[in-house]
Formats: C-alpha cells, sequence, structure tokens
C-alpha cells in the first residue's frame, strides 16, 4: 500500500467502500446465495429447467437485450441533438430525458398499456396499418424497457460527447475525409466505450426492471411473463426454494453477461490506446 | 501553389474580426500572419483552410477560386495548435487517415500507403513511434505527427496554426530551425500563425504583421524590421524606445545627436542597439543616470533614466551593447552617461 503516500486518503476510502459494498451489496446477495444451500442440486436443477422458468429466462433476457440495443441508438441520437445543436425548449428536452428516471415505473407502464392496447391510440393505428399488436405481447415489454432505459444511454453518452475535440473533426475533413468518414472513423470510435458503458446499464435496468412491464407485457406464462413476475408468484404460492433458485440464476447470469461488457469495454479502450 | 486573397472581412455578430483583406502569397514561401491575440490572424488561416466561412472576398488557390469549396476538396494540410491527432489510432493510423479516406478509384494500394506513411515517418524522424497513441507521445512528436498527417496528402498548400504555441521553450526552438529546414526541402507553400514576434524573424521568408482585422505591413523579416510601415508595427517587433516630441523630449533627442525629423513627424522609435553609450566625463551635460543591467547572453541590456534637461522626467530608456563594450566601458550602477542615438523611425 504504499501509494497511500502518493494520494492520500486511502485507507478511509478503501475502508468506506468496503463497507458500503458489504453492507448494501454483498451481504443482502449472499443472504440470497445461503438461502439456496437449502436446496439439493436436484431440485436446483428440478426448478430451472422447468419449461415455464426457462421460457421466463429467454423472454426477460432477450427483450432487455434487444430493449438495450435499440435505447442504445435512440439514446445516442438524442445525445447527440442534445450537445451538437441548440434549439428553443432545449432545457425541456433535458428535464423530459430525465423524467423515466423519476416517475414511479408502475406508471409508465399503465400509461404504456392504455395507449398501445389494440383499441389505445397508438396500438390501434399500430394494428389497423401494419398489423402489428404491442401490449400483451413480447414486443410491449421491449417497448416499456425502451422507455425505462434511454436515459441511462443518454446521461453516459452525453458528457463524453461534449467532451470530444471539434478540432479532430475538423482535422479529418481537412484530410479529406467525408462527413460520413468523420463520423464513422473518428467520432464514433471515441464515443464507443460510453455508448457500450450505456448500453450495460440500460441491459442491466432492463433486466431487473418489473413495475413498469408488468402492465403491458399481459404475462402470459411461456410468452410473456418475465423472471421477475415469476419469482413474485413463487413467493406469493409461499414456494421459497423456487424463488431463491431462480433469483440465484438470474443473479448468476446478469452478473457474468455484465462482466463480459465491461470486459469487451477494456478490450475496446486499450485497442483506441485510451488506456 | 500561390495563394491570393481578397478583399476578406468576417465578423462575429459585432465584432468585426477582419476587414478589407488582401494577401499575396507566392508559391514556395513560408509565411508568417503574425499579430497580438485577436487581430484576426488564426480566423485569416481558417478561411484560406476552408474551416470558416468569408463573408465577404475571394479566396484563390493556384488560379481556382476556392470560397465556395468545402475544406474536405480544398487540398490543403492544415496543423491545429493542440495537434488535433486521432486519440483512438496508432500514429501510423493518423499518418495514414489521409490516405485511407480517399475514393477507391483514387485510393493507393496498401503496400503503397505502408510505404508512404514510413517515408513520412522518417521524414519527421519519428518512425520508431509508429505503433505508439497519440497519449503516449511529448507534445513535440505529436507536433511532428500532426505535420506529417497534414503532409499524406501531399496538400498543395501547408496552414499552421500556431505550431509551436504549446510547447517548452527548448523544443520550440529545435522545431523552428527544423520546420524551416522542412520547407527548405520540400518546397510547399505555407502559412503559420504566431503571436511571437522573434518566432515569425526566424522561421518565415514573408512576415505578415495584422492587427485589429487589417494588414498593417508585409515584406521580408529584414524589411519589415528596419522600415516599419508604422508605430505598430515598430512597437511590435523587436524592443524600442518611444520618444515624443511633445513631450518635451525634443532638446533631449537633440543632444543625443538626433537629427530633427520632417513636418508633422513627432514620434522617434530608437531600437535599444542604436544607442551608444560613452562615459561622461566632463559631467556638464550627461544625458542619463545607469540604473541597472541584464546579462542577455552575447548582449547587455542597460537600463537607463532619463535626465531631462528640464528636470522632470525618470523615464527609462534601453540600451543594448554586446558584452566585451560594456566590459570595456567599465560602468556602475549611478554613473552619469552620455549618449548618441544612431538612427530613429519617425512616426506621426
Amino acid at each position: 500500500m504504499s501509494q497511500s503516500s502518493v494520494m492520500p486518503g486511502f485507507r478511509p476510502t478503501i475502508g468506506f467502500t468496503l463497507i458500503y459494498l458489504g453492507l448494501v451489496v454483498l451481504i443482502p446477495l449472499s443472504t440470497l446465495v445461503f438461502k439456496s444451500f437449502a436446496l439439493t442440486l436436484d431440485d436446483y436443477v428440478h426448478i430451472i429447467t422447468n419449461k415455464r422458468v426457462l421460457s421466463s429466462f429467454r423472454v426477460s433476457f432477450s427483450s432487455a437485450l434487444i430493449a438495450a440495443s435499440i435505447a442504445s441508438v435512440f439514446g445516442f441520437i438524442t445525445a447527440w441533438v442534445l450537445v451538437r445543436y441548440s434549439f428553443l425548449g432545449k432545457n425541456i428536452f433535458h428535464a423530459l430525458i430525465d423524467l423515466p428516471f423519476a416517475l414511479p415505473t408502475a406508471v409508465a407502464g399503465i400509461v404504456l398499456a392504455t395507449i398501445f392496447q389494440p383499441s389505445g391510440f397508438l396500438g390501434k393505428l399500430l394494428l389497423d396499418t401494419f398489423g402489428i399488436q404491442v401490449a400483451f405481447k413480447p414486443m410491449g415489454i421491449v417497448v416499456a424497457l425502451i422507455f425505462i432505459s434511454i436515459p441511462f444511454v443518454v446521461r453516459t453518452v452525453e458528457p463524453v460527447l461534449l467532451e470530444f475535440e471539434a478540432s479532430m473533426e475538423e482535422a479529418g475533413a481537412s484530410l479529406g475525409a467525408t462527413r460520413l468518414q468523420v463520423f464513422t472513423k473518428i467520432i464514433f470510435p471515441n464515443i464507443f466505450p460510453a455508448l457500450l458503458t450505456g448500453f450495460a446499464l440500460a441491459f442491466a435496468r432492463g433486466v431487473g426492471e418489473y413495475g413498469s412491464v408488468i402492465f403491458i407485457a399481459g404475462n402470459i406464462p411461456y410468452i410473456s411473463e418475465i423472471v421477475p413476475l415469476l419469482i413474485v408468484t413463487k413467493l406469493e404460492q409461499f414456494d421459497i426454494e423456487g424463488a431463491t433458485a431462480i433469483a440465484l440464476t438470474m443473479l448468476v447470469i446478469s452478473f457474468l453477461l455484465l462482466l463480459l461488457i465491461n470486459l469487451l469495454q477494456l478490450w475496446v479502450r486499450k485497442r483506441s490506446g485510451q488506456l | 501553389m500561390s495563394i491570393s486573397l481578397f478583399d476578406i472581412s468576417k465578423n462575429f455578430g459585432a465584432f468585426s474580426a477582419l476587414n478589407h483583406i488582401n494577401l499575396e502569397v507566392p508559391e514556395g514561401e513560408l509565411v508568417a500572419l503574425l499579430g497580438p491575440s485577436g487581430c484576426g490572424k488564426t480566423t485569416l488561416l481558417r478561411i484560406i483552410a476552408g474551416l470558416e466561412h468569408t463573408d465577404k472576398g475571394r479566396v484563390v488557390i493556384n488560379g481556382q477560386d476556392k470560397t465556395d469549396q468545402n475544406v474536405s476538396h480544398r487540398g490543403i494540410g492544415f496543423v491545429f495548435q493542440h495537434y488535433a491527432l486521432f486519440r483512438h489510432m496508432t500514429v501510423f493510423e493518423n499518418v495514414a487517415f489521409g490516405l485511407r479516406v480517399k475514393p477507391r478509384s483514387i485510393r493507393p494500394s496498401n503496400e503503397l500507403i505502408t510505404k508512404k506513411v514510413h517515408a513520412l515517418l522518417e521524414l519527421v524522424q519519428l518512425d520508431w513511434l509508429h505503433n505508439r497513441y497519440p497519449d503516449q507521445l511529448s507534445g513535440g512528436q505529436r507536433q511532428r505527427i500532426a505535420l506529417a498527417r497534414a503532409l499524406a496528402v501531399e496538400p498543395s498548400v501547408l496552414l499552421l496554426d500556431e505550431p509551436f504555441g504549446a510547447l517548452d521553450a527548448s523544443v520550440r526552438k529545435d522545431l523552428r530551425q527544423w520546420l524551416r529546414n522542412l520547407h527548405h526541402e520540400l518546397n510547399v507553400t505555407s502559412i503559420f500563425v504566431t503571436h511571437d514576434q522573434e518566432e515569425a524573424m526566424e522561421v518565415a521568408s514573408q512576415v505578415v504583421v495584422l492587427n485589429h482585422g487589417r494588414i498593417e505591413q508585409q515584406g521580408t523579416p529584414s524589411q519589415i524590421y528596419d522600415h516599419p510601415a508604422n508605430a505598430f508595427v515598430s512597437r511590435f517587433i523587436g524592443q524600442t524606445n518611444v520618444f515624443d516630441l511633445d513631450e518635451h523630449d525634443a532638446d533631449w533627442l537633440q543632444t543625443a545627436g538626433l537629427l530633427t525629423p520632417k513636418q508633422g513627424e513627432k514620434i522617434a522609435h530608437v531600437r535599444p542597439h542604436d544607442i551608444i553609450i560613452e562615459k561622461s566625463i566632463d559631467n556638464a551635460t550627461p544625458l542619463a543616470t545607469l540604473k541597472d543591467w541584464q546579462h542577455l547572453g552575447a548582449l547587455i541590456r542597460i537600463e537607463l533614466v532619463k535626465n531631462n534637461l528640464n528636470g522632470l522626467s525618470d523615464a527609462s530608456v534601453f540600451a543594448e551593447l554586446p558584452n566585451d563594450k560594456f566590459k570595456e566601458l567599465d560602468l556602475a550602477r549611478g554613473d552619469k552617461v552620455n549618449l548618441k542615438i544612431r538612427q530613429a523611425h519617425w512616426f506621426h
């Protein structure tokens, strides 16, 4: 710990970090792990390989993945608009973007379900013109998750875009690059690590989201039932073991996926000389 | 390639950055745009590059009107003040960028690009760094890479914005010499912006002095130094002592051997090295008192206090003497001295 002499305050801050991680993250999560020890391996495998459970995992992770991807594109464009242009009502725009952070997610879910249901304003339009039904289908989950996760992408990309040196773009243009080449070869690679962070946050939020989804998903087993709902259902039936097993699996998969994204990010930043 | 500017004007809101600029840069010259900060020199450079639009006037490069052409089609090389290297690319890829973004039909082959980039990196003596990222380089190295990158597209003109501004003094000195030599080697028409008159005089073959969005004077360094067009240029280029006849300096200057000016000219600018110091022997009318001196290497800068004949003024006059001359005089602080002024520039 020789660093502590160069940068003072190492001991108290690492101590605080460890206490925080211990109290707020590790202890509750390890309780989950200990609870699951009550199960035998056979029980565990039996619960997890249940067809309804597997379907819900597929629904949860695939819709979170799709939603995070779409939110990344929309969020990037939104951040671009907010940083690059000045226009009337920009501040209102800023406030609107943060709204999903503050809004109770159940409210969001109810509102989305209302307009996207087959008789709703947007739902009717989509159903009549394209024959697509959004609410009470897996697509409804994706819509709800996009709504919830866009601010994560906007707020992670925005500061990096703000800091981006305009002279790098000018240098690219002076060397003969077109606008598109400047964007794909200079701007995007510099923003990509931040976008990846935004994606990871959006994805993590999407996997764990409960409130907004249950109102719009329809919650049909095997089709549009998400993992968090299944856990709640099991708890309501006093099936503590089942809920624990599913929760633990969810925890492990989420952790592995986030770890993977972090490694990918490390690799991208290393490759682009930012480390 | 030659560069011609006709009647360029540019306003930023109510602020007029450039005022009816006409400038002719002959082929192969290395021109310095020199002026105090805010004089419009960087704006002018960016207008030539196409990074900024002019409100009025034409930009003509090699006989072709480029006023409305986008920067990416102008065929210029631009070196930015803070280098603007692509952080996410290696040094090699930075230099190769201009070649890689060419349309497929005129893009050189990969082997050709590799060869060319290495040749350029050798030109700037940094080939051994080709695998590094910009963040791992020193300021001077980054500047040279930025130059190699600009040269890769074989620009018809090279534009440099304060190329040495962010470097420390010793690196700056080396790079100036290096840029001059490189220019001799490549002979590409180049314009660089600087606020440092010493740098402009040392590097450029032509100096353009700008102030308040206007060109005050254009000429070779010796023309600018020996025949400043006006008081601003005279004061901006090198050290100068200012005497004002209205402030009762007339008698003093006459005693110092300076001829009276032409009709109407009242301000005399005297270079420090045009003042000859003689030890006062008779003490009858000593012109100045020695206050202090500083060593500037080969020269000594001497600060004198003017003894006005009416005994009022205590303004300082600066003179410069070679080291050995100063030793010969054997002066001490507080000594009375007589002065001879060799020549002055007179202004209204």
